[in-house]
């Protein structure tokens, strides 16, 4: 039980899909604008992670090696038909602002590759797990980006104004760069610096050093 | 026309302003010549599928395409996932093959990158995108040229950057990805001072 709870807890920070496997970018840096689009789209990927693994995991040993990658698009790509169907059936608003991103889960590396690196080669349980970890790693990050980028673009958070901006008379002046694309690179680029100033095993090795150079007299 | 030429090449460039394609962007710019046979195969696979995804779309999916079957109410638009990542996976396929066949050199030079452009988002975003902003024909062929060479721009450029950017004494925790991320959006910080060119 508690080798198959590190599946859970390494995803969040120790492996975090976005900040070191370099999966599931995209979507990521798009749907941060606000706070709320980016839970609703860290529950609908969380969703859509489990139940692939689920069910990939399933039938992994009755889908023929040749034709895995296809089987597994096209398991993944039916889950998220039902996932867009349901957030426009219950969450029309939403699923307007998430606009083409709910779609881009199909081709969204993360969900491909953890069925591909770890679902097709272990049980069903330990595979929920997996998705289920990865998924968290991913909203966890989701959810810092979009809080810094609501509230220091807008000053509010889930809609709810936080800090009053000096148009209503407060004096909060919004900073329009939040909520344009720059600032989503800008703030994941900082938080990689961070968690790898504190998680030093993650720095990457300097390809080339620099010689330090030798003052003569 | 040219309007949407230069505003899906600069204004509204797929990698630096709608994130996508940014996993392959950022893992594949290691190289200057990878990273630019790369971007032709995504101008080349980018031209062909929108404007095939278009005609499928249109002919077959929307509502009331089957009606001269006798089947007006007839919506499919919910497969269109579906459908679009097989037409990509089958025009990379056929690319693939022809490719091959009559231009070696190219094929030899593209190498690995065919079969990877399948799961590129920036594909299957711009197939969407046809399909939310309602291209006609025309339209969409113009628009999958142009938001496949504002890609291929993007990701060569950043390469160029990134081969000097090894060479450079920066904080251990920026080394590799997190520098990559803050250079990306200085540049995409950049690329919005087109904005006003296509409109």
């Amino acid at each position: 039980m508690v080798s198959n709870l590190r599946h859970v807890t390494a995803p969040l920070i120790g492996n975090n899909p976005i900040t070191l496997q370099i999966l599931g970018i995209c979507s990521a840096l798009a749907v941060t604008t606000s706070l709320s689009t980016a839970l609703v789209m860290s529950l609908a990927l969380t969703a859509v992670l489990c139940l692939a693994s689920a069910s990939i995991s399933l039938i992994r040993h009755h889908i023929p090696n040749v034709i895995r990658l296809i089987v597994q698009i096209i398991i993944i790509a039916s889950l998220v038909i039902v996932i867009d169907e349901l957030l426009q059936a219950y969450a029309y608003e939403i699923s307007r602002q998430l606009s083409i991103f709910v779609g881009l889960i199909v081709t969204n590396c993360l969900v491909m590759g953890r069925a591909e690196a770890f679902a097709m080669r272990n049980p069903v349980w330990p595979s929920v797990l997996d998705g289920l970890g990865n998924g968290l790693g991913y909203s966890l990050v989701l959810i810092i980006v979009g809080s810094i980028r609501e509230l220091l673009g807008a000053g509010s958070l889930l809609g709810y104004t936080i800090l009053t901006p000096a148009s209503e008379g407060g004096w909060f002046v919004p900073l329009g760069l939040m909520q344009l694309a720059p600032s989503a690179f800008f703030i994941i680029g900082l938080l990689i610096w961070v968690i790898r100033t504190r998680w030093t095993e993650q720095v990457e090795t300097a390809k080339f050093t620099l010689k330090t150079q030798e003052v003569r007299q | 026309m040219t309007d949407l030429l230069m505003t899906a090449i600069f204004q509204e460039n797929l990698a630096l302003t709608f994130f996508l394609g940014v996993c392959t962007f950022l893992a594949v710019s290691e190289r200057l010549e990878t990273a630019f046979g790369l971007g032709l195969a995504i101008i080349v696979v980018q031209t062909v599928t929108v404007p095939v995804n278009n005609l499928i779309y249109n002919g077959f999916l929307l509502e009331g395409a089957w009606a001269w079957l006798g089947l007006p109410d007839v919506d499919l638009t919910f497969l269109k996932l579906i459908a679009f990542i097989g037409v990509i996976a089958a025009m990379v396929q056929i690319l693939e093959m022809t490719l091959d066949r009559f231009v070696p050199v190219l094929y030899r030079a593209l190498g690995i990158f065919l079969p990877l452009i399948t799961v590129n988002c920036a594909v299957l975003g711009g197939s969407l995108f046809m399909v939310e902003r309602q291209y006609d024909f025309i339209e969409s062929v113009v628009f999958g040229f142009g938001s496949g060479v504002g890609w291929a721009l993007a990701i060569i450029t950043f390469a160029a950057i990134r081969e000097r950017l090894k060479y450079s004494d920066m904080p251990a925790g920026l080394q590799g990805l997190g520098s990559a991320f803050l250079v990306t959006g200085l540049m995409s910080l950049g690329f919005s001072a087109f904005a006003g060119m296509g409109s």
